[in-house]
C-alpha cells in the first residue's frame, strides 16, 4: 500500500518567529524523499505535521490524495519511528509489535486488561500474531520476542520499532532521525537495511534527517531545508551536481565544498585574487561572489593557483590534501583537494592546482546560484 | 578504648529506640495481663496470668471495635480511589496536555497545598449540615476527595514520562484515557504506592475530621471509636483500653512491618519529593 | 471555576492565532480531564475561604435565626478573649519545645544512624514506628504510662529515690508532657528526612575536607555536613512548626482543655462545633490559617522551586 503525500502552503508560527514558511512538497507514492537540513530548520516539525502530531497554522496536508489536516493521527494510517524508538516500556516485544494492529482491528473492549482475553475472536488474534512473526522475521528479531525493550541493545530496539512500523501495511513510513542514536558502524549497516527494506516494501518513505551521507546514499530525492524553507528539492546526484544555493552547496557532500572568494568584473569574467578564472558570469552579476569547487575536481598540475599544504588526510582510498591558497597570506583560504595515492605532497610544500571551469558552481552574494560558463581560456 | 567508640553509638541509639518503643511494649504487655497485674510496673514479659483473650473480648464487645476498623477501611478506601480517580487524569493534562488556564491551574493548586483542612472545616461542616449530610459516611470522606498534594505529586512524576511514547500511542490509536491510566501512570508505579500508604495512613489517623461530622458510633473511625471507648472505661480497666489500642494500631503497623520501604518513602514524600 | 474560564478567554484573546479544530478537540478534552479536579478544588477550598472569610465579619450562629454583619469585631473580641490568648499561649510553648527537641534530636538520631552499614534499617524501622501509629490510641497508652501511681514511668522516678511527677494534673506541666509526646511521634520522620539529605551529600566532600585539613569528625561536620544540610534543616524546621501549631489529639485525649491546657486548634474545635459561635471561630480560623501560611511560605518556595525549574 504505497500512497503519495502532498503538502500546500504549510505554515507555522507568526511573523519572524515562523518556523515554517509556505512549504509546498509533493511525495510521489512509493519514493523514499528525505528531508535534511541543521537542526532548527523545521524538518522535525513538517513532518510531525504530516504524522498529525502538530497542527499547522496554514495549509493543508492530503495522503493518497484525500486530505487529513483535520484528523486523528491514528486515523492517517502512518507509522513513524521516533529517535528514541518510544517502544513500550511495560510490553514484551511481541506485544509492542503486535500493538497497532490490536488497537485497530480489537473493539475496546477486547482490549481491556483480564477482561479482553475473553472477548477478542481468536480467529483475529492468530492473524495478529502471524503478522508479528513475519515482521519479526523481516527484521531477524525473531529471537528477541519474550524481551522486553530494557533489556535490548540500542540496534535491537531500533529493529523492534522498525518491525512494529511495518506490520501493518501504512500508506506511509515517517522517520524521524531513526538512526542517530546507533553507533557509527551499526548506522551504516542499518542504512543498508533500510534501503533494501524501502526496495522491497515498495513503500512511501519520508525520512528525517541532519546526516547528509544517509539522505545521499538512501534517498530517491532530498528536500533540502534552512529556515523554515525548502531551498532545493531533487535527487541526490541533483544536489550535489547542481546546488541551488550556497546553503545546498554548503550542506552536501563530504568534505566540504571548497569555497573562495571571488570578483565577477563588469565584462562577466570571474577573477579570484586578480587571476582570470577562465569562466565568466551570465548577466549583470558585477561584484563580489563566492565560488564553490568538489575537492574530487581539483588536481595538481605544473601551473595553476599555488597553494601551501597544511596537511594531508588518508581515507583508505581517498587522500586529502588541505592547504592555504597562497595570494593572500593575511587572509588564508582553506581548500581541499583529493589526489591518488602515489603523489607525495609534504607539509608546507608549496604545490599549484587547477580545476576544469565547468566544474566550478558560482554563487551571488544573496547566496542563489549563477549560471556561469566556461570562457575558451583554461583556468589560471 | 577502641571498642567503647565503636560501640557508643549503638549504645545511644538502643537507649533512645528503648524510649521511643516502650510505649507499644507496655500496651501489648497491659493488653495481655490480668487486671490485677496492673499495680505491677515491672517490664518482665511473661504475665503471671495471660489474660489475652479476656481483655480483646472486652475491647471487642464494649464498644463495636471491629466496626471501628470496617468503618475506617471503608473511609480510607473510598478516599484513596476517588482521589487517584480525580488526581491522576488531573495531573496528566497538567503534565502532558495543552489548555488554557493550565498556569493558573497549577499555581491554585500549589498555594491550596498551603491550606490545611483544619482551616476549611468550618464551612465544610457548615455546607454539610445544611445539606442534612452529617452523620454519613459521605460526609467523612468529601473534604478529601481532591488531593492537590496528589496532583502535585503525580504531574511531578508525569512530566518526565517521555513524550515520544505517546505520540507513538497516539499515532496507533490509544484515546487520550488509555495513554493516561494505561502507559503514564504505569510508569509512575512507585509514586502511586508511595501515595496510597501517605493516604491511607494520613486518614486512617485522622481525628480532627470524623469528631466533627460523626456524632453516631456505628461510624466512627478507629481514633474517634478509641476516644469513646477510653471514655466508657475511663481508666477502670487498663488491659481492655490496651488491647483496644493495640487493636487500633496493629493495622498500620503490621503493614509498616511489611512494607517498610514504601511506608517512609510515602509518608516522608511530603519532604523529600 | 469562573476564574479559570475568564483567564482562558483572556488568552485566547490575546493572540491572533485562530486554533485549528484537532488542537480545540484536544484542548477540550483536556479541560475534561482537569474539570473534576477544578470543580473539587473550588467545592473544597476556594469557595470555603471565601465563605470563611464572609462568616469572620458577622455574628453567625449555626442553627441562630438572625445574622448581623459586625466588621471586625470578632477579631477584635478574640484577643481580648483570655481563652483563646492562652490557647495561642499554649500553643507557642508547645512549638518551642518541639521544633528545637525534634529537629536538634533527630539530626542527632540520623548521624548516628546514617553511619551504620547492617543495622541501619532496625534504627529506621524502630524510630518511625510512632509516625505510623494511631496518636489517639499511643496517647491513651502515654496517658496510663504517665499515670501518678500505676505507671511504671513514675515508678522509676521513684525508684530513683525523687517524688512523683504528676505530669497530667500540675497544669504547669501540662504542656510540656503534651510537647513530649510531640517529640516522640514526630522524631522518626524528621530523622529520615535528614537521612535523605545526608545520603545526598556527595561522599567526595569528606574526602577534599579530610585533605584539606579537617582530621576531627566534629570539623567535618561543621565543614561539609552542617551547610550542605542547610535546605532540608529548613525544611524540617518548617514541617516541625506547621504540625507543632496543628496540634490536637494529644489535647483531645489527655486533657480535653482542662486546667487551661487548650491549644489553638482545640480551641477553635470548640468555638466551631462545639459551641457552634460560628462566626467567632472563622475569625479564629482566619489567625490559626494566617500563622499556617506564614509558616508554609518557606515550604512554597521549595515546592515551586521544583515545579519550575
Amino acid at each position: 500500500m504505497q500512497k503519495s503525500v502532498e503538502l500546500t502552503g504549510i505554515g507555522k508560527g507568526f511573523g519572524a518567529d515562523d518556523v515554517l514558511k509556505n512549504i509546498d512538497l509533493s511525495v510521489k507514492p512509493g519514493e523514499f524523499l528525505s528531508l535534511v537540513g541543521m537542526s532548527g530548520c523545521g524538518k522535525s516539525t513538517l513532518l510531525r505535521i504530516i504524522a498529525g502530531l502538530e497542527r499547522p497554522d496554514r495549509g493543508s496536508v492530503a495522503i493518497g490524495g484525500a486530505d487529513v489536516t483535520e484528523l486523528d493521527p491514528s486515523a492517517r494510517n502512518l507509522a513513524m519511528v521516533f529517535q528514541s524508538y518510544a517502544l513500550y516500556p511495560h510490553m514484551s516485544v511481541r506485544q509492542n509489535i503486535a500493538t497497532p494492529l490490536r488497537m485497530r482491528r480489537l473493539s475496546l473492549a477486547s482490549r481491556l486488561p483480564l477482561i479482553g482475553a475473553l472477548a477478542a475472536s481468536a480467529e483475529v488474534l492468530r492473524e495478529i500474531n502471524k503478522s508479528v512473526e513475519q515482521a519479526a522475521e523481516t527484521l531477524h528479531i525473531s529471537h528477541l520476542l519474550d524481551r522486553k525493550p530494557a533489556q535490548l541493545s540500542g540496534g535491537q530496539r531500533q529493529r523492534v520499532a522498525l518491525a512494529r512500523a511495518l506490520v501493518r501495511s501504512p500508506a506511509a513510513f515517517l522517520m524521524d532521525e531513526p538512526l542517530s542514536n546507533l553507533d557509527a558502524k551499526l548506522r551504516a549497516h542499518m542504512r543498508n537495511e533500510l534501503a533494501a527494506l524501502h526496495r522491497r516494501l515498495g513503500a512511501t518513505f519520508i525520512y528525517v534527517t541532519h546526516d547528509q551521507t544517509e539522505a545521499m546514499t538512501m534517498s530517491d530525492r532530498i528536500a533540502l531545508m534552512s529556515e523554515g524553507r525548502i531551498e532545493q528539492l531533487g535527487t541526490p546526484s541533483e544536489l550535489y551536481e547542481h546546488p541551488a544555493t550556497l546553503t545546498v552547496a554548503r550542506f552536501i557532500g563530504t568534505p566540504s565544498i571548497n569555497l573562495v572568494p571571488v570578483e565577477v568584473l563588469p565584462n562577466g569574467s570571474v577573477s579570484l585574487f586578480g587571476q582570470a578564472l577562465g569562466l565568466a558570469a551570465a548577466g549583470h552579476n558585477a561584484g563580489p561572489a563566492t565560488l564553490g569547487v568538489r575537492a574530487e575536481d581539483v588536481s595538481i598540475t605544473p601551473e595553476g593557483l599555488p597553494l601551501r599544504v597544511q596537511r594531508t588526510e588518508t581515507h583508505g582510498a581517498d587522500r586529502f590534501v588541505h592547504g592555504h591558497l597562497q595570494a593572500d597570506e593575511a587572509l588564508p583560504v582553506t581548500f581541499r583537494l583529493s589526489i591518488g595515492a602515489p603523489v607525495a605532497v609534504n607539509s608546507d610544500d608549496v604545490i599549484y592546482v587547477s580545476f576544469p571551469p565547468e566544474r566550478a558552481h558560482l554563487f551571488g552574494r544573496d547566496g542563489s546560484r549563477l549560471a556561469a560558463f566556461p570562457t575558451d581560456r583554461v583556468a589560471a | 578504648m577502641a571498642r567503647v567508640r565503636q560501640f557508643l553509638p549503638h549504645l545511644v541509639l538502643g537507649a533512645g529506640a528503648f524510649i521511643v518503643l516502650l510505649p507499644f511494649y507496655w500496651m501489648f504487655l497491659t493488653s495481655i495481663r490480668s487486671p490485677a497485674e496492673i499495680f505491677d510496673v515491672s517490664l518482665w514479659p511473661i504475665p503471671k496470668q495471660f489474660d489475652m483473650a479476656v481483655n480483646y473480648e472486652r475491647a471487642a464487645s464494649q464498644v463495636p471495635m471491629m466496626r471501628f476498623m470496617l468503618n475506617g477501611l471503608i473511609v480510607c478506601l473510598g478516599i484513596l480511589i476517588v482521589q487517584v480517580a480525580t488526581a491522576v487524569p488531573a495531573a496528566y493534562a497538567l503534565a502532558k496536555l495543552n489548555f488554557p488556564g493550565r498556569k493558573l491551574l497549577l499555581t491554585l493548586v500549589i498555594a491550596a497545598l498551603c491550606v490545611p483542612i483544619q482551616a476549611l472545616a468550618l464551612p465544610l461542616f457548615v455546607g454539610l449540615a445544611k445539606l442534612d449530610l452529617l452523620n454519613t459516611y459521605f460526609a467523612m470522606m468529601a473534604p478529601f476527595f481532591l488531593s492537590v498534594f496528589a496532583i502535585f505529586l503525580f504531574h511531578q512524576s508525569f512530566r518526565s514520562y517521555p513524550d515520544e511514547i505517546i505520540e507513538a500511542a497516539r499515532m496507533d490509536g490509544f484515546s487520550e484515557m488509555e495513554i493516561c491510566w494505561g502507559l503514564v501512570l504505569r510508569g509512575s508505579l512507585p509514586s502511586l504506592a508511595a501515595f496510597s500508604v501517605f493516604s491511607v495512613v494520613a486518614h486512617w489517623n485522622d481525628l480532627y475530621w470524623p469528631m466533627i461530622v460523626v456524632t453516631d458510633i456505628n461510624l466512627a473511625p478507629p481514633p474517634l471509636g478509641m476516644l469513646f471507648f477510653s471514655d466508657v472505661e475511663s481508666g477502670a480497666n487498663y488491659g481492655a483500653l490496651m488491647a483496644g489500642a493495640a487493636l487500633i494500631t496493629a493495622p498500620m503497623i503490621v503493614c509498616f512491618l511489611l512494607a517498610r520501604r514504601h511506608f517512609i518513602a510515602g509518608i516522608t514524600m511530603t519532604g523529600v519529593k | 471555576m469562573t476564574l479559570i474560564l475568564e483567564a482562558s478567554s483572556a488568552a485566547a484573546g490575546r493572540g491572533t492565532r485562530v486554533r485549528s479544530k484537532g488542537e480545540r478537540r484536544m484542548m477540550w478534552k483536556a479541560l475534561l480531564f482537569v474539570a473534576p479536579a477544578v470543580l473539587l478544588l473550588a467545592a473544597i477550598y476556594i469557595i470555603p475561604v471565601v465563605v470563611l472569610a464572609g462568616f469572620s465579619l458577622t455574628d453567625y450562629q449555626l442553627g441562630a435565626l438572625s445574622t448581623r454583619f459586625i466588621a471586625l469585631e470578632n477579631f477584635a473580641k478574640a484577643f481580648d478573649d483570655p481563652v483563646f490568648l492562652r490557647s495561642l499561649k499554649n500553643t507557642v510553648i508547645y512549638a518551642v519545645i518541639v521544633i528545637p527537641l525534634g529537629v536538634f534530636l533527630a539530626l542527632g538520631l540520623a548521624l548516628l544512624v546514617h553511619g551504620r552499614k547492617r543495622s541501619r534499617a532496625f534504627w529506621e524501622a524502630a524510630y518511625f514506628l510512632p509516625v505510623t501509629a494511631t496518636l489517639v490510641a499511643m496517647a491513651t497508652v502515654w496517658q496510663f504510662l504517665l499515670h501518678p501511681s500505676i505507671g511504671p514511668v513514675n515508678a522509676a522516678i521513684k525508684w530513683l529515690g525523687f517524688e512523683p511527677v504528676a505530669f497530667l494534673s500540675n497544669p504547669t506541666l501540662l504542656i510540656p508532657t503534651m510537647a513530649m509526646i510531640g517529640v516522640w511521634q514526630i522524631l522518626g520522620f524528621n530523622m529520615v528526612l535528614f537521612l535523605a539529605g545526608l545520603t545526598a551529600i556527595p561522599k567526595d566532600l569528606y574526602e577534599a575536607a579530610r585533605l584539606d585539613g579537617a582530621r576531627h569528625p566534629f570539623d567535618r561536620f561543621v565543614t561539609v555536613t552542617w551547610p550542605m544540610l542547610g535546605p532540608t534543616t529548613l525544611f524540617v524546621v518548617v514541617t516541625t512548626s506547621i504540625s507543632a501549631f496543628k496540634v490536637f489529639e494529644t489535647v483531645a485525649v489527655l486533657t480535653k482543655g482542662r486546667f487551661g491546657s487548650e491549644t489553638l486548634l482545640f480551641d477553635l474545635y470548640l468555638e466551631g462545633f462545639e459551641y457552634s459561635n460560628t462566626g467567632y471561630a472563622a475569625a479564629l480560623t482566619l489567625i490559626f490559617l494566617v500563622i499556617i501560611l506564614v509558616l508554609s511560605i518557606g515550604q512554597t518556595l521549595h515546592l515551586d522551586r521544583k515545579v519550575h525549574y
